[in-house]
């Protein structure tokens, strides 16, 4: 069985993505998670980085393709891997701290039982920088997939919210077909355009750039060891 | 808009302009990027780059407040190369239309000008009539005072060179944009532009919009799927709030409001009532007697009679030179003419131009009554910055009301979509809505003056007023209903029968109406507002045209000016994006400006009805600042000279005088800037600074400026910088960034600078304070819209 075929999917279509943030407050709306204190630096990146209340968050960066200006944004959050580091990192410590939902793929975490999972075992699996913990109660979290949501038939709250359909999701299968015919017509325009690490994540990112432009976190920090 | 949301997915090129459609319009790039899917060019024109700019496919800067000075070297660039629609423009618009001699421009200034008033005698600008009154044409155009001449000589001035040293654009940019935007000056190619306050709010707003009407014109780009002239209203329900009157120089349905001097309504309608003697004019304003009587029966019910001039004395009157819009109003106040202050849903103290001037007026109220869900800038005046309340004698009533998802009732949006919403939840405490408040509030008015008399108590007392608030009874009044049994174009009406529609409405009063352009919106089949059909005929499905969603006006018309989409014998320019035709002695597709044959029957009518001779006008005799647009410097100009003409600002803009009345020079305040809203914002803020997510995303206030100029003052990115004005000085966070770069006025660096306006001293805290405290208080001539998108400030390093 080829798992990576089956399951759910995101594909996020960083082609049109505007960075409205509507995805960013969707998912803080869906799992009533409370603000956290930011300042205005000189960005509109807020909050700059993700948070143990804060699951997914729009960078921003000013940059050049081609010798072009572009500014360019980045909706970021966990990627589901089909074999997930952080899953196998944790079993070591607590055996189920860490789900993967077999009908959807979605990799869920055991607040309760992932407390007894240090952080930085975590953090040093994954290969996108996601996990965040809070000190005082040692909990831990990330994006679930919206997975109550997607069990009851629903999309995840930010694909629903997203007005450019940037954000897609649905059966594997589908998102990888459509992952695949975006990436085709925006080659015309972008060469480098890429679909990122899609073979091994559930969140396929289509760049029109090499990831590196966007933020050292889009692509997986060490390519993905076969299994 | 002339034409709707879904509409936009026709067009070949979009020009966004004066607008950051994609930051504040967001659902409106769904219908972009449908239109760019299909091959449709994007391209966006801002000072700053935008998150709209992100996802152009052509973006390019200029320097604010030159949008005319742009797209007129654009209308030159049309003439020039012919890239103009001809039929269109000799067949539809009033291009062919001969202007009288006494017509002239030198200068800077059109004939007509008064030097002591600083305003034109329009008589200059009339149309030569032929002996039955009609205008002369001559549809080769060539005639030497035809109105198409003229505009190609007033526009030869606007040069690529010219233009570049007056907007800062480069020259192969401006190439850029107007050889793809002119592309669509063909019958199978559609433009359209999509803006907002970055053409409007300037002392050039209205002649900003006309210079791209005239463009539109030419092009052959209005009344077309995919064209028009689109206002991106700022809030869901502005355009239904612009319907409805809330502006002081209109009645509901854009009935002018009487000035003192027309004494009765006879010499009011005579006055307002447009006459043409063109029989191929529908001049469709020539109903103004039945929509005004109707209106009247409607405020005054059986009050109202023929006997006593359907009780037009009771309706209030204009003072014939006086001035009552927004800025005018906080004049007053602060000049302690206005005692008492209803800021309903609004907060001035943050949005209004020169807010400090706003706030200082405040002091001199007796009393302000705030109205809103939120306490905000302009309730809490009293204990803002710089204020002591011991002095101040104010007295300030909170009345928090129902937030829109708490009622029932219809909005219109940008696309005169009137929907209805119905109640989602019910307000907390029992709160009323609106709707409640304003019903009880004069109830009560009109028991007073029962009880206490007083000077003129008929208008009050005589008012057709409900006991209690009922949106739907309201809804039934403002399409309007039948007054008594009757028969209209030899239909029978009974007494309490909606009318069907404007076509039916008398002037003997019969009928009332409370706005006749939503006439055929509650129809005795009910409240089409609340339709949620999507069935379409094929035509309508081709261009995205849902006729049985919601309603539309006027009567249920999706695009407006639509027969300009088809030729003269009602085969349309485009058969691929087809609005309307006419086949088998009928027209299909959306409802047809007008039932009309096509003009070739020689039975029909000219396209543009609403103007009195029935043509799209690309010269417009009746604004206030000239037939023709011209650019003129914004008031506060970085530069010395205007490089098109001798006149620096706008000859007929008139200023404020008052101690809070400053106005920068260049010299002090070398840096042009500009203010503009945020997806994570709304407005003045009321909404989402008290919504914590949201002020996550944006918790502050700041300013963002270019690397150069923080190279030159030695601002880092995200220090605290103060941004100077004569109004004010607010302390704001550099964002230094590559969006914004200086550009080359003339022989001048300019610097740009743009602060987001959302915030205020009151919530969140540290958030800082309002942008509009930097802005002047001037306006457009014909409208008064404030000018806060072209300013001066300095900026320090603190």
């Amino acid at each position: 069985m080829n798992l990576s075929d089956k399951g759910k999917s995101f594909f996020i279509d960083l082609s049109v993505c505007m960075g409205c943030k509507a995805c960013q407050i969707a998912c803080k709306e869906w799992h009533e998670l409370p603000a956290t204190k930011t300042e205005q630096t000189g960005s509109y990146e807020n909050p700059p980085d993700l948070n143990f209340y804060t699951y997914k968050t729009v960078h921003f960066k000013e940059s050049k393709i081609n010798g072009k200006f572009r500014w360019l944004f980045f909706p970021e959050q966990c990627r589901h891997c089909i074999y997930p580091a952080c899953k196998d990192a944790a079993d070591g410590y607590v055996k189920g701290a860490i789900i993967k939902d077999k009908e959807t793929g979605a990799v869920v975490f055991n607040v309760e039982l992932l407390k007894k999972v240090p952080f930085e075992v975590l953090i040093t699996a994954c290969p996108y920088n996601i996990p965040r913990e809070d000190k005082k109660t040692g909990k831990k979290s990330k994006c679930d997939m919206c997975i109550d949501r997607v069990k009851d038939g629903l999309k995840p709250l930010c694909v629903k919210t997203c007005p450019n359909n940037a954000m897609n999701f649905g059966d594997r299968k589908d998102m990888l077909n459509l992952a695949n015919k975006r990436l085709k017509e925006v080659k015309k325009e972008w060469p480098a355009a890429q679909l990122v690490d899609s073979g091994d994540i559930r969140v396929i990112y289509l760049a029109l750039d090499k990831p590196t432009n966007y933020s050292k976190h889009l692509a997986a920090a060490t390519p993905f060891k076969p299994y | 808009m002339t034409n709707h949301w879904i509409d936009i997915k026709n067009a070949n090129v979009i020009l966004i302009m004066g607008s950051n459609a994609g930051e504040n319009h967001p659902i409106s790039f769904k219908w972009v990027l449908k239109a760019k899917k299909e091959g449709a060019t994007l391209i966006h024109v801002d000072p700053r780059y935008t998150r709209t700019s992100a996802l152009a496919d052509f973006y390019t800067h200029l320097r604010p407040g030159t949008d005319i000075a742009f797209l007129g070297g654009m209308i030159n660039y049309i003439i020039k190369n012919k890239k103009y629609f001809k039929e269109y423009v000799s067949e539809y618009t009033n291009a062919s239309f001969i202007v009288n001699k006494k017509f002239d421009f030198k200068n800077g200034l059109f004939s007509g000008f008064n030097d002591k008033t600083h305003s034109y005698d329009k008589s200059f600008w009339k149309f030569e009539l032929d002996e039955n009154g009609v205008p002369k044409k001559d549809k080769s155009l060539k005639h030497p005072r035809c109105v198409f001449q003229l505009l190609k000589k007033h526009f030869s001035r606007y040069t690529l060179d010219k233009v570049s040293a007056v907007t800062g654009t480069p020259k192969e940019d401006l190439l850029k944009v107007y050889k793809i935007y002119s592309s669509t000056g063909v019958g199978n190619r559609a433009g359209t532009c999509m803006y907002a306050m970055g053409w409007t709010q300037h002392t050039v707003g209205v002649q900003n919009i006309r210079t791209m009407t005239i463009i539109q014109l030419l092009l052959g780009n209005i009344g077309i799927s995919g064209g028009g002239v689109n206002a991106l209203r700022g809030e869901s329900n502005v355009q239904g709030s612009t319907d409805h009157a809330i502006l002081f120089h209109i009645l509901p349905g854009y009935l002018k409001v009487p000035k003192a001097s027309m004494k009765d309504l006879e010499t009011y309608l005579n006055k307002v009532t447009p006459k043409s003697s063109d029989p191929m004019s529908a001049n469709w304003w020539g109903n103004y007697p039945k929509y005004m009587v109707s209106i009247l029966k409607a405020f005054y019910g059986d009050n109202a009679t023929k006997e006593n001039d359907f009780c037009y004395n009771y309706l209030p009157k204009l003072d014939n030179k006086t001035n009552y819009s927004w800025l005018s109003l906080f004049d007053a106040m602060y000049r302690e003419k206005i005692k008492g202050f209803f800021a309903w849903g609004q907060n001035p103290a943050v949005s209004g131009a020169d807010a400090q001037k706003n706030r200082d007026a405040m002091e001199k109220l007796d009393w302000m009554v705030n109205v809103n869900i939120f306490e905000n800038e302009t309730g809490s005046f009293w204990k803002g910055p710089g204020k002591n309340p011991k002095k101040i004698k104010t007295e300030v009533f909170f009345l928090p009301c129902a937030v829109s998802v708490e009622k029932e009732g219809s909005i219109t949006n940008s696309g005169r979509w009137m929907q209805w919403r119905y109640k989602a939840a019910n307000p907390p405490n029992g709160l009323p809505g609106d709707g409640e408040i304003m019903v009880d509030l004069m109830n009560k008015i009109k028991e007073l003056y029962k009880k206490d008399g007083g000077v003129f108590p008929e208008p009050i007392l005589k008012l057709n007023w409900p006991n209690k608030y009922d949106s739907d009874k309201v809804a039934k009044i403002v399409n309007g209903y039948f007054m008594k049994d009757t028969v209209v174009k030899g239909k029978k009406f009974k007494k309490g029968d909606q009318v069907p529609s404007f076509a039916y409405l008398t002037d003997d009063g019969a009928t009332c109406s409370g706005n006749w352009l939503y006439c055929n919106s509650y129809t005795n089949k009910g409240n089409m507002a609340k339709r949620r059909d999507k069935t379409q005929t094929d035509i309508q499905k081709n261009i995205g045209l849902f006729p049985k969603w919601a309603w539309c006006w006027p009567v249920n018309r999706r695009i407006l000016y639509n027969r300009a989409s088809v030729d003269l014998n009602g085969k349309p320019w485009n058969p691929d994006k087809t609005v309307i035709v006419w086949k088998n002695g009928k027209w299909h597709g959306d409802v047809p400006d007008g039932g009309w044959p096509p003009i070739a029957t020689g039975k029909g009518r000219h396209p543009f009805i609403m103007r009195k001779h029935g043509f799209g006008q690309v010269f417009g005799p009746g604004r206030a600042d000239g037939p023709f647009p011209e650019f003129y410097e914004p008031l506060e100009s970085p530069v010395k000279k205007n490089l098109l003409n001798r006149q620096k600002s706008n000859p007929v803009v008139k200023t404020f005088n008052t101690p809070d009345d400053k106005y920068a020079d260049y010299h002090k305040y070398p840096i042009v800037c500009t203010t503009f809203r945020l997806t994570e914002h709304w407005q003045s803020g009321i909404l989402t600074r008290w919504q914590p997510w949201l002020v996550e995303a944006q918790p502050a206030v700041f300013v963002e400026i270019s690397e150069e100029l923080a190279k030159e003052k030695r601002i880092k990115n995200g220090e605290m910088v103060l941004v100077e004005s004569p109004r004010a000085n607010l302390k704001a966070v550099a964002m230094v960034t590559k969006r914004l770069a200086p550009m080359k006025i003339g022989k001048k660096k300019v610097h740009v600078a743009g602060l987001p306006w959302h915030f205020g001293w009151e919530v969140p805290k540290g958030g800082g304070d309002a942008a509009n405290l930097l802005t002047p208080s001037v306006g457009d001539p014909n409208t008064m819209i404030p000018e806060t998108k072209s300013f001066l400030v300095n900026i320090r390093k603190l």
